[in-house]
């Protein structure tokens, strides 16, 4: 491996790095979904395929949208899109939090140098109907992991329980590479003219889409999309559905996640009041729990073909 | 005798379950044993992030055996009767029974003698162990791994992995006790410090358990934990001529979260010391679990302590720098919020003192609807209730009305502040802060902070004028709304803190020595309100050490039952008038005329009859006209008394009757033969107790 792409030099050593580990462990290496999500607990390689018998083990990188967060590219620390590093084990192994700590020392956190401490953190998604015991996962007093045993998703019990761990990749990159600003941390691991960093990336997209998170984004349209979004995850769940089996729970959950982002969009725009904002996590948490329903029917969810 | 040590091996638990787990735990296995007839001579349980253990010292070896008697049918009983008791009493025929005869002489019946011999403790141990895994009592828990496919398969805080379990005396190599819950053998093994040593130990007992833990950098007993910590930390602050800012329940907490707890100290720079101290202490405190510094002149000095859970091999230079990153970017985000609202909202610019940061958050909070109780409406509404009765109440607690108004106005608008989103437990004090940046008067900045106050029975009472009118007009709004609505404390239940809120009026009131006619300030309240205020007060007087019975006596009395000041000036007149002899005899007096009042009362038709006045008898015995006339005189004189509030005067006034008293009974008889001298002579007593009754109700004065 070359010196750019250490751990510690680059951003995308980091994640390069993360991605062999977890290949070595046997998890598939999935590319990031290709739909706008808060989360890379949306990716269906996690929601869904933490449901039903059948054992999984998947690891990606996902793109992570959250449009209240944008701050113009101003804050050192926040942003409105970043990425998730994520893995789900199903069954969770028994060594799960070793296999952590291992992962940990591959990106070069050394446990006798650095203080890793896990710290209760029940995790919960109201949009999902999902919720799990587990903690977030200190380095020297920062967050830089969250790590879940899920007990429900899409409102159904996880037998057998996955474990989910999400790794906050800038945070993780700007504490190995010792940056205080997400701007500044390197990209591509180079010197001189050569240098990428994150902020050559990202600083333009972080001012142009907090404009549009919390300016310009036509919150009409918005409202239209979102009711669009939940006709059509209604409709295709209804002509996929087969009774014993169902045929088309994918495409219909792509339309509960589009729903779920233009609620976080409308909600970046300061449009939906406090009592109106139950209501929308409600009716995508039907979406999702509809679809997690229809995925037990399915070969994935581990009905009989 | 031999000893149980078992421990319990997960992933960590979260440091706020620890301390009941353990009880919990050491709870159950003792209250099982006890059940099966096994005491022991002392037990302990300790907890730390990843075990719970349990030694219990001094079990016997076997259970004691024993014998019961079980008495069945007469001889000759249906013969269902007779097979039902050889079943109960697992007999195989009526041989093995004894036959006895009946005391009563009825004549004879059957007995079963059963005879049960002890177990062996090790398998009563074997017995009772796994059930009380299974159905642990944690708050919340969770299945895991291959086996969370089954929806019985066991569950637990966090994934358990291993149980250490031995049972055996001090001299002997001690036995495992055999047993397996899901999959898990209970064996001799347990393990140290995650990272600090990692291996497996071996362990026997108890006894070299403790020190093999600590050689492999596990401080079993939290309390030791918590020891350690304070002690590192103050010599380190010591040390910077910095004094530690104590904090019981974080201590707690961090010590549920390290198992070798090594305190190390970070900075950040003083700029950030612009944010109030409280916001500072707050944020390190939530979200990095860090103790903050003061420097000697009481000011927040830029330095924090944290405790982590290694001895790092570089001393923590690297853990001390990456917690003050972490210090830092949250001050900054801190600062951020603390800048952001004492700037303008625009969009909240209309009305009255509209250009004021305070004031728009005021607006938007009334804009944005906020809900403060479904059935009670909306924040805005209870902010004009508080203000009218703050407004209303400033005249009686001497507090100016229109600063009053203004107060409980500003008092609620921090709850729209970032910081006070973020920092809850910040709020009042952030709205004084913010108040005095927009050039309030200093009364009514006052009150916005203390108008919480008090928030139970340690607290500080406020004497400002202003916040005692806004304080009680917040506890007034509270109290009678949920009353309104029945949403009244129930038990152990009480989700709004109404017990609180009633004791907070109370002290206000008492403390600041304030004369509040309840019924004639608060529209609303109802006699059951007052009741519970009456509850609550007795439970405030007894906890200062007042009798209950004084109390009940003042409280029977029903007149300006609503001012509470004036409550509790009777019971302190009527304590001291009661520690005189005048008062004891008074007393006794008084409950012989009631008692002989009671008696003839009971034997009459009109009971009434005693109720006219008495009239005055020329050829009476000389103690009876002398009673006569000091009751009217000491009626007259307690009554006014009284009607001055003058709770001392009417006690004297009473205490003129002693005397009196005393040479009536001696001298008279009340049941004298002429039914006419009875009848007067019971108007006389009667009078007597209306006049005492005047003060209190002394039959409810014990003794």
């Amino acid at each position: 491996m070359s010196a750019s792409l250490d751990p510690s030099r680059s951003f995308q050593g980091l994640i390069l790095t993360l991605q062999n580990f977890w290949a070595e462990q046997g998890c598939v290496i999935l590319q990031p979904y290709d739909m706008e999500v808060g989360a890379g607990t949306f990716h269906p390689a996690t929601t869904l395929r933490s449901l039903g018998p059948k054992p999984w083990k998947a690891a990606y990188v996902q793109p992570s949208r959250r449009p209240k967060d944008g701050r113009y590219g101003e804050n050192p620390n926040r942003l409105q899109h970043y990425y998730q590093f994520q893995v789900i084990l199903k069954p969770s192994p028994p060594d799960l939090q070793d296999l952590y700590l291992r992962s940990l020392s591959a990106i070069g956190v050394d446990a006798k140098l650095h203080d890793i401490r896990f710290v209760e953190d029940d995790w919960e998604s109201p949009t999902l109907g999902a919720w799990g015991l587990g903690w977030e996962c200190w380095c020297d007093g920062m967050e830089v992991s969250q790590f879940t045993y899920f007990q429900q998703v899409a409102g159904i019990e996880c037998a057998p329980v996955s474990g989910e761990l999400t790794y906050g990749l800038e945070r993780l990159a700007m504490y190995v590479q010792g940056v205080e600003n997400v701007y500044d941390l390197n990209f591509n691991g180079r010197d001189g003219a050569d240098k990428i960093t994150y902020g050559d990336v990202f600083l333009q997209a972080e001012q142009e889409y907090s404009r549009h998170n919390f300016e310009h984004a036509d919150t009409a349209l918005l409202f239209q999309h979102f009711k669009d979004a939940e006709a059509e995850c209604k409709a295709l769940l209804a002509r996929g559905d087969k009774g014993d089996h169902h045929e088309m729970v994918l495409p219909a959950y792509d339309q509960c996640i589009k729903a779920s982002h233009r609620f976080n969009l409308l909600d970046a725009r300061g449009v939906i009041s406090v009592t109106e904002r139950q209501s929308y996590i409600l009716r995508v948490r039907e979406l999702a729990k509809a679809c997690g329903e229809a995925w037990m029917r399915t070969a994935g969810g581990g009905a009989a073909a | 005798m031999p000893d149980l040590l078992l421990e319990l091996f997960s992933e960590e638990i979260p440091a706020r379950m620890q301390k009941q787990a353990s009880e919990d735990l050491q709870r159950l296995v003792t209250g099982a044993l006890v059940e099966r007839g096994l005491t022991y001579d002392g037990a302990i349980a300790f907890a730390t992030p990843r075990r719970l253990a349990l030694h219990i010292a001094g079990l016997p070896v076997r259970q004691p055996d024993t014998r019961e008697e079980k008495k069945g049918p007469r001889v000759g009983a249906p013969d269902a009767a007779v097979q039902g008791f050889l079943k109960s009493a697992g007999l195989a025929s009526l041989d093995k029974a004894r036959v006895e005869k009946d005391p009563k002489g009825k004549g004879e019946f059957y007995v079963a003698v059963i005879e049960r011999k002890g177990g062996a403790t090790l398998d009563v141990l074997a017995e009772i162990l796994p059930g009380v895994i299974r159905s642990f009592p944690w708050p919340k828990s969770m299945r895991w791994g291959a086996a969370s496919v089954r929806s019985d398969s066991l569950r637990w805080v966090r994934p358990l992995h291993s149980i250490l379990a031995t049972f055996g005396p001090e001299t002997e190599e001690p036995e495992i006790v055999p047993f397996e819950v899901d999959g898990i053998r209970a064996g001799n093994v347990t393990r140290g410090h995650r990272f600090l040593a990692p291996r497996e130990i071996k362990v026997r007992r108890f006894d070299d358990y403790v020190p093999a833990l600590e050689k492999a950098k596990v401080v079993l007993d939290p309390g030791r934990r918590k020891q350690i910590i304070l002690h590192d930390a103050k010599n380190l602050a010591h040390a910077q001529g910095l004094e530690l800012v104590e904090d019981e329940a974080l201590l707690d907490e961090v010590a549920g979260l390290v198992e070798w707890p090594v305190v190390l100290m970070g900075e950040y720079e003083e700029a950030f010391l612009d944010i109030p101290a409280e916001v500072i202490r707050a944020t390190i405190r939530a979200n990095q679990k860090c103790f903050v510094l003061r420097r000697h002149d009481g000011r927040l000095a830029n330095k924090f302590l944290l405790t982590s859970n290694i001895e790092a091999s570089d001393g923590g230079k690297a853990i001390a720098a990456g917690n003050g990153r972490v210090v830092r970017a949250r001050l900054s985000d801190a600062l951020y919020f603390w800048k952001t609202d004492q700037a303008p909202l625009p969009d909240y610019s209309n009305g009255a003192n509209s250009n004021k940061p305070l004031d728009q958050r005021m607006a938007k909070l009334r804009a944005l609807n906020i809900v403060f109780h479904e059935k009670l409406g909306t924040q805005g509404e209870r902010v004009e209730r508080i203000k009218a009765l703050a407004k209303e109440l400033a005249p009686v607690v001497g507090a100016d009305p229109a600063l009053s108004e203004r107060a409980a106005e500003l008092c609620k608008a921090d709850l729209m502040t970032e910081v006070v989103g973020e920092f809850p437990e910040v709020q009042g004090l952030m709205g004084k802060r913010y108040a005095e940046l927009q050039g309030e008067n200093p009364d009514v900045c006052a009150a916005i902070e203390e108008h919480y106050k008090p928030q139970g029975p340690g607290d500080r009472v406020p004497t400002n004028p202003v916040s005692i009118a806004v304080a009680l007009a917040d506890k007034l709004d509270t109290l009678v709304g949920f009353w309104a609505i029945d949403e009244k404390p129930t038990g152990s239940k009480d989700p709004y803190a109404l017990r609180r809120a009633a004791l907070g009026v109370i002290r206000l009131v008492l403390e600041n020595g304030i004369r509040l006619p309840l019924f004639a300030n608060s529209r609303l309240l109802t006699a059951d309100l007052l009741s519970f205020f009456h509850d609550r007060l007795k439970v405030y007087l007894r906890d200062k050490g007042a009798r209950h019975d004084l109390i009940d006596a003042v409280l029977a009395m029903g007149s300006s039952n609503d001012d509470l000041l004036m409550i509790v000036r009777r019971v302190e007149a009527l304590g001291k008038f009661l520690d005189t002899e005048d008062g004891k005899n008074l007393l006794a007096g008084y409950k012989r005329a009631a008692n002989i009042i009671r008696a003839e009362e009971k034997k009459e038709k009109d009971a009434s009859a005693f109720n006219a006045a008495y009239v005055p008898d020329a050829d009476a015995p000389a103690a009876e006209k002398a009673l006569a006339s000091a009751t009217a005189a000491a009626a007259g004189e307690a009554a006014s008394a009284v009607a001055r509030e003058d709770f001392e005067g009417a006690m004297s006034a009473l205490s003129k009757l002693r005397a009196p008293v005393d040479a009536f009974f001696t001298d008279v008889t009340v049941n004298d033969a002429d039914p006419a001298k009875r009848l007067n002579r019971l108007r006389l007593l009667n009078a007597l107790r209306s006049a005492v009754h005047t003060v209190a109700d002394f039959s409810k004065i014990a003794g």
